[in-house]
């Protein structure tokens, strides 16, 4: 956009000199003006955010005591930890399954609440919204409770069903599924909101042409539902991933990482490292592994919003 | 199963059979969301149930589902408390001096960036927006020894002090509440500033009088947005402080009231819930601004 409008202004410039230089004048009190109210945005995210990013490459290439450069000796130190390697299976498997469940039952539930007639419809989704309201870390005590090991809420209930005490955060298995439980949770509700919303946009006559066509329910779904929705379904997932993929507070509070580190993602053990072992730079590098994945799913995030900007 | 049910409302049966269906495919949509609410809004019931009990109560292990003695004791403890209500302090006041601060910043830039076309605004405007896609848990490491460093030059305390957090939670809520502000922004007709630059107001005057007289809602849907993101932030706050005058609501509760092996988990229910409260008052009354706010951010390009 600002290209065009340099072109526009040398266009002007060219032809019709004279009221150019009114113009020029315009523009450049126009961009003070512009600078003046942008330049607390643009300090906020160069001291805080692009700083610390690329300081957080210089901390990666020192040694513990962060007195000497020590190249990539962080990163080839890592790769030869067993742990390490565990935490990129743990967090991929956590961020794929979470992300594929909270997009599935978002995606149903949307459905179910777009069924139903329009007055009732806000009551419903203002209760299945509730869990993407409640502050995350205060929601997983509660899980964290339900879980307890001793006094659980499930296994009582369980029990009733001769379904054994099961070790929710004991087990490497459990202790996987209760995280990615906690987090479809809470994730869900935001998927149901975004493809609610989009259900909404799509015009009737588009399913009134399918039906007169002789569509089923399928039909309906595959070739005008699922297109119309293309989009916010690609955003919503993509910004899910990343969130999913960077979650800190549902696995520290649930497991802190155990048992054995079976349930580690990239924040919390880059947390332990960095924070609670003190060991900075080698926290610093593992939190930069998260950089690619984000690097990628950000990509894709623009694209698609701003061919949502062209559509629009 | 439901997909059945809906698969029978197919357009080529006979009026009749088609409301019939469309009877059923309401009650198969009313019986799965009994059971999503179920799932959905379990966590939040069982935390009202437990922090009605009395620690008692609880380690007797009765039916766990059910309140036999209910009891405000929690409450009244965690409430007469001093340690809590500095967390509930902390995190008030972090929160209010984070939403005043994200909208002095956020506002001015949208305004810039929606309506004055100077150079680099189209890039600034993407940058904004990778910004907010750029998580907590990759700056907290750099940002913690960004603080170290910076007290050690300057002699100014800046771990382990809760005013620290008001210039770093910006960081998280400027750049969404910029963006959908630009949305909002651009929503709006140019003839109407046009109209009041050739009235004679200044760029300034045009901001204050119309943009956000007109923008409002997404004015409130950004608040929203701050506050509860400056409420339920988690992760800076366990970095940044440590000593418990200094913390804030979800840090306090899960290091102060987790001691060691010995769960006081009434009044961790108790104080989970009352951590949830503001937000989720703040969504009661204002639900439709708050989901606004929500598909504005992925919605609006």
């Amino acid at each position: 956009m600002a290209d065009v409008v340099v072109e526009q202004g040398r266009l002007v410039r060219s032809t019709r000199p004279r009221k150019a230089a009114g113009l020029r004048n315009v523009l450049g009190r126009k961009s003070t003006v512009a600078l003046f109210l942008t330049l607390p945005l643009i300090l906020l995210i160069a001291l805080l955010v692009l700083y610390p990013a690329f300081y957080s490459l210089y901390l990666a290439t020192l040694n513990k005591a962060m007195t000497k450069f020590v190249g990539l000796g962080n990163f080839t130190f890592l790769f030869k930890r067993e742990t390490f390697w565990m935490v990129v299976k743990q967090s991929c498997i956590f961020a794929i399954t979470a992300v594929v469940f909270k997009a599935l039952i978002g995606f149903i539930v949307a459905h179910f609440v777009h069924n139903i007639p329009g007055k009732k419809q806000r009551k419903w989704r203002g209760m299945l919204l509730v869990p993407w309201v409640i502050p995350p870390a205060m929601s997983t005590l509660a899980w964290l409770w339900l879980f307890d090991p001793s006094y659980s809420a499930f296994n009582y209930t369980l029990s009733f069903f001769g379904v054994g005490p099961i070790p929710w955060l004991g087990d490497t298995f459990w202790a996987r599924f209760s995280v990615i439980l906690v987090n479809v949770w809470y994730g869900a509700p935001f998927f149901l909101i975004m493809y609610l919303a989009a259900l909404k946009s799509v015009p009737d006559q588009l399913y009134e042409a399918a039906a007169i066509d002789g569509a089923n329910w399928w039909q309906k779904m595959w070739y005008v539902t699922l297109p119309m929705m293309r989009n916010i379904i690609a955003i919503t997932t993509l910004f899910s991933l990343i969130v999913t993929f960077a979650n800190f507070d549902i696995v520290r509070i649930l497991t802190s990482g155990g048992p054995l580190d079976r349930t580690q993602l990239f924040a919390t053990w880059a947390f332990q490292v960095g924070i609670q072992s003190s060991d900075i730079p080698l926290g610093a590098c593992v939190s930069l592994f998260m950089v690619p994945i984000l690097a990628v799913a950000a990509v894709f995030i623009l694209r698609d919003v701003n061919k949502r900007g062209n559509e629009a | 199963m439901s997909t059945l049910a809906i698969d029978k409302a197919g357009p080529t049966r006979k009026l009749g059979s088609m409301s019939r269906d469309r009877t059923w495919a309401l009650r198969w949509s009313y019986f799965f969301l009994v059971l999503f609410a179920i799932f959905f809004l379990t966590p939040p019931v069982y935390m009202l149930i437990t922090s009605l009990k009395s620690s008692a109560e609880i380690s007797a292990a009765t039916n766990p589902w059910w309140v036999f003695h209910p009891t405000l004791s929690n409450y009244v403890e965690l409430l007469t408390s001093n340690q809590f209500l500095r967390f509930f302090w902390n995190s008030s006041i972090i929160s209010i001096v984070v939403v005043i601060v994200t909208m002095l910043i956020s506002i001015p830039a949208a305004f810039a960036l929606a309506r004055m076309k100077f150079w680099g605004s189209a890039t600034l405007a993407t940058g904004v927006f990778l910004t907010y896609l750029i998580p907590d848990s990759l700056l907290f490491i750099p940002l913690f020894k960004m603080l170290a460093v910076i007290q050690e030059f300057t002699g100014i305390t800046l771990l382990n002090r809760w005013y620290v957090l008001v210039f770093i939670y910006p960081t998280l809520t400027v750049p969404f509440c910029t963006w959908i502000m630009i949305g909002y922004f651009a929503s709006i007709p140019k003839e109407l500033d046009e109209a009041a630059i050739i009235d004679g107001a200044s760029w300034l005057q045009t901001l204050l009088r119309i943009f956000i007289p007109v923008a409002l809602p997404g004015l409130i849907a950004a608040t929203i947005f701050a506050f509860t993101v400056s409420w339920a932030q988690f992760l800076y706050p366990l970095v940044f402080t440590t000593s418990v005058d200094q913390l804030v609501l979800p840090v306090g509760i899960t290091t102060t009231l987790i001691k060691g092996d010995v769960f006081n988990w009434g009044q961790i229910m108790t104080g989970a819930l009352l951590g949830a409260a503001p937000p989720l008052v703040i969504y009661a009354f204002l639900m439709d601004y708050y989901i606004a706010g929500l598909t504005a951010g992925a919605t609006k390009g």
